[in-house]
């Protein structure tokens, strides 16, 4: 989702913290289904009240939420959960940037459910089948923020996940869960829905905020964070589903047994979805830190026509670089070992491609995604990211310069970093990922073309 | 260090030929599909004449949407208000509605034109009863969404953004639904249709047209994402709530 550019910043951090962390150590990824925090992934369960309650959601909710924010925030700062909407930004601290505030306009918790970046398919399935998962964490992350009700900006075209969420939000107000006096704790907080309509845009944080507000949804200039100026001009912070979802459980369990998966700084347990060349795709809850290959070969049966037809892995969502082959043979899944790489662990939006793709018209579908979803308020990203998708279809077709490569790579760099939000950051790093590891690919395209095009000309001249 | 791609973007020689394929997507794209123009032309089916009124039940819940904001926010209900209307008008907003949602809500109209000319599912010409959506970004087209898209617009005898004369069906080439794990998909009003192979699309649009509901979801038989060929995790009853409970007593 955007909020994987909510913070330019989070990312360069990321960056940062990479070089501090090796890659020599990591805990065993072997996860059991018993530690798993969504048990009804696959909407096997009842994702009703009474089916949630059996599975521990709202389980000692009130005792979470008599503890107060201080202790929540320590908590998750304990567990070292960061953003999983893609920039990866510590949960924890961002959640006590609302404590900043302190006069008395009302705070809010805004959750963003606008999964639109290509490959990622996991909050819907969190939404669908676990609604309740979801709520809770809304009450106890708005508790953590001293928030007084919390939005969910949800996609629009999610209308089943939508409607599941909504009885869920019904069964929870008619069970004292939620609205005045939740769960008896005395704290009052009320969860709204709110269906958006159809703009990838949306799922940047601002955009989202401008949204919520009934207008287009196109990005705010920061400074003023939302944290301090947000929705209708009062504190907020916007989080992803599967952040605020999991900290319930993280709260009940403990900061230290979810720290206990994964790397350092690379903490917890992530949903990864998985789509592309791969004979099982699928949506699948593993330990953070597992290497590419044991996610792709253990959960979805292996890449189409064995590990060797592989041809390249986009690993975190349309917006990152993709990955060549021979990374892919033992990166791990998170955040600061992708980094490494020049890519990002994003949204975990694992997108496979084999050898029967052609990995320019991958990316150049990529780019028209772009341009289709930049709301057009920058220059650099409205002309930008046409201009990169009429290069990037003329690259398909190798109908190019071997020079104009360059001018594509200088052209995203001009792009990138100079727009209010992270879209044209987006648009510019999958074409930039595929430059640095395909550059032959493209001009083998070049040669073929001019090839043809020269046979044609001899054999009209000799005809 | 430009100028060279300048001119040959100038050059229509080598412009006309943009992939055959998505053209219609490629050229400022679904979007004009979605919305056609972005300007308001008088119609006979759409025009300032033209009436729109929300019912009582839909007025009401109008009224409750507007009370989910701050009072001095009428305005944030604008899209889900918009949303209604469109419900209400068989999925698509004359310029009326436009105005009859800015009056509910006190807002200018052309706060309200700006936001329905903004996001994709807001339709401002009419639209078939069955609006097929089929989502063609990367995810779903490595697993065949053109194939899909291609055999749709056969089979419906439609181009991309077209409405039959029967007014049944309108096709619609869209951006991720983010339904990546289940591609390749189509979205027909609010059901989502996933794992679909050729066979799929043709059920489905022969059922549509017998009057039929097929069932939507994945196609392939299993329930949701998890693998194809079987669950590889959560195999086990769901543990007890009290599970891992912590044991430092703080709760």
């Amino acid at each position: 989702m955007l909020s994987l550019h909510s913070t330019r910043r989070a990312a360069a951090q990321a960056t940062r913290l990479a070089a501090c962390v090796s890659t020599a150590a990591r805990s065993s990824s072997t996860l059991q289904d018993s530690d798993r925090i969504f048990q009804n992934l696959y909407g096997k369960h009842d994702w009703g009240l009474k089916g949630a309650m059996k599975r521990g959601t709202w389980y000692k909710t009130k005792d979470i939420v008599l503890k107060g924010d201080d202790f929540i925030l320590e908590e998750v700062k304990k567990s070292g959960l960061r953003g999983r909407g893609g920039a990866g930004f510590p949960s924890g601290l961002k959640w006590s940037f609302m404590k900043g505030a302190t006069d008395d306009r009302p705070k809010y918790l805004v959750v963003n459910a606008d999964e639109g970046e290509p490959g990622t398919c996991k909050d819907r399935e969190i939404m669908r089948h676990d609604p309740h998962m979801l709520i809770e964490g809304c009450l106890v992350a708005g508790r953590a923020m001293n928030a007084r009700a919390a939005y969910i900006y949800i996609r629009g075209e999610f209308f089943q996940e939508a409607s599941n969420l909504q009885v869920a939000i019904n069964e929870a107000y008619d069970a004292g869960l939620i609205g005045k006096n939740a769960c008896g704790s005395g704290y009052d907080f009320d969860v709204y829905l709110f269906r958006g309509a159809g703009a990838y845009i949306c799922g940047e944080e601002t955009a989202l905020i401008e949204s919520l507000e009934g207008k287009t949804g196109k990005p705010r200039l920061k400074p003023p964070f939302p944290a301090n100026v947000g929705l209708f001009g009062c504190p907020t912070t916007v989080a992803n589903v599967e952040t605020v979802a999991v900290a319930p459980t993280i709260l009940r369990r403990g900061g230290d047994w979810f720290a206990g998966f994964g790397r350092k700084r690379n903490e917890g347990t992530k949903l990864f979805a998985i789509s592309g060349n791969v004979n099982n795709p699928c949506v699948v809850e593993e330990s953070m830190s597992i290497t590419l290959r044991e996610l792709i070969d253990k959960h979805c049966g292996g890449v189409t026509g064995g590990w060797d037809n592989l041809l390249g892995v986009i690993p975190g969502g349309s917006s990152v670089p993709v990955l060549p082959k021979h990374i892919c043979d033992d990166v791990l899944m998170d955040f600061d070992a992708l980094a490494a790489e020049k890519s990002g662990l994003g949204t975990a939006a694992v997108i496979v491609m084999d050898k029967s793709q052609d990995i320019i018209d991958c990316i150049a579908r990529l780019s028209d995604f772009y341009v289709h979803e930049s709301c057009g308020q920058c220059t650099p990203c409205r002309e930008g990211t046409t201009w990169l998708a009429k290069v990037m279809h003329r690259f398909v077709r190798g109908d190019a310069d071997k020079e104009e490569i360059d001018m594509l790579y200088e052209l995203t760099r001009q792009i990138e970093g100079h727009t209010i939000c992270a879209l044209g950051d987006a648009a510019a790093w999958p074409v930039q990922g595929l430059i640095r590891h395909f550059r032959p690919e493209i001009e083998a395209r070049i040669d073929a073309y001019n090839k043809s095009k020269a046979d044609a000309i001899l054999d009209a001249a000799t005809a | 260090m430009f100028r060279s791609i300048v001119s040959r973007l100038a050059s229509s020689s080598q412009m006309g030929v943009l992939a055959a394929r998505r053209s219609v997507a490629t050229s400022s794209r679904s979007s004009m599909a979605a919305g056609k123009l972005f300007v308001h032309r008088d119609s006979e089916e759409n025009n300032d004449e033209t009436p729109f009124k929300f019912t009582d039940s839909n007025m009401k819940r109008v009224e409750a949407i507007i009370g989910q904001f701050p009072p001095n926010h009428r305005s944030a209900a604008c899209i889900p208000v918009l949303d209604l209307a469109q419900r209400q008008n068989n999925g698509w907003l004359p310029l009326n509605a436009m105005n009859e949602v800015a009056k509910i809500l006190r807002m200018p109209k052309m706060r309200v034109y700006e936001v329905a000319t903004f996001y994709t599912m807001f339709n401002r010409e009419p639209v078939g009863k069955y609006h097929i959506q089929v989502c063609t970004t990367t995810p779903c087209m490595v697993r065949g969404a053109y194939k899909v898209f291609d055999h749709l617009k056969a089979k419906l005898g439609l181009e991309n953004g077209e409405t039959s004369d029967d007014k049944l069906f309108t096709l619609l080439e869209v951006e991720c639904l983010g339904a990546c794990a289940n591609a390749p998909m189509i979205q027909i009003n609010d059901e989502y249709y996933e794992d679909l192979t050729i066979e799929d699309v043709d059920r489905i649009v022969d059922m549509l047209k017998a009057g039929k509901t097929p069932k939507p979801g994945p196609q392939s038989g299993r329930n949701a994402a998890e693998p194809l060929s079987g669950q590889t995790t959560l195999l086990e009853t769901p543990p007890p709530p009290d599970h891992l409970f912590r044991k430092d007593g703080q709760l």
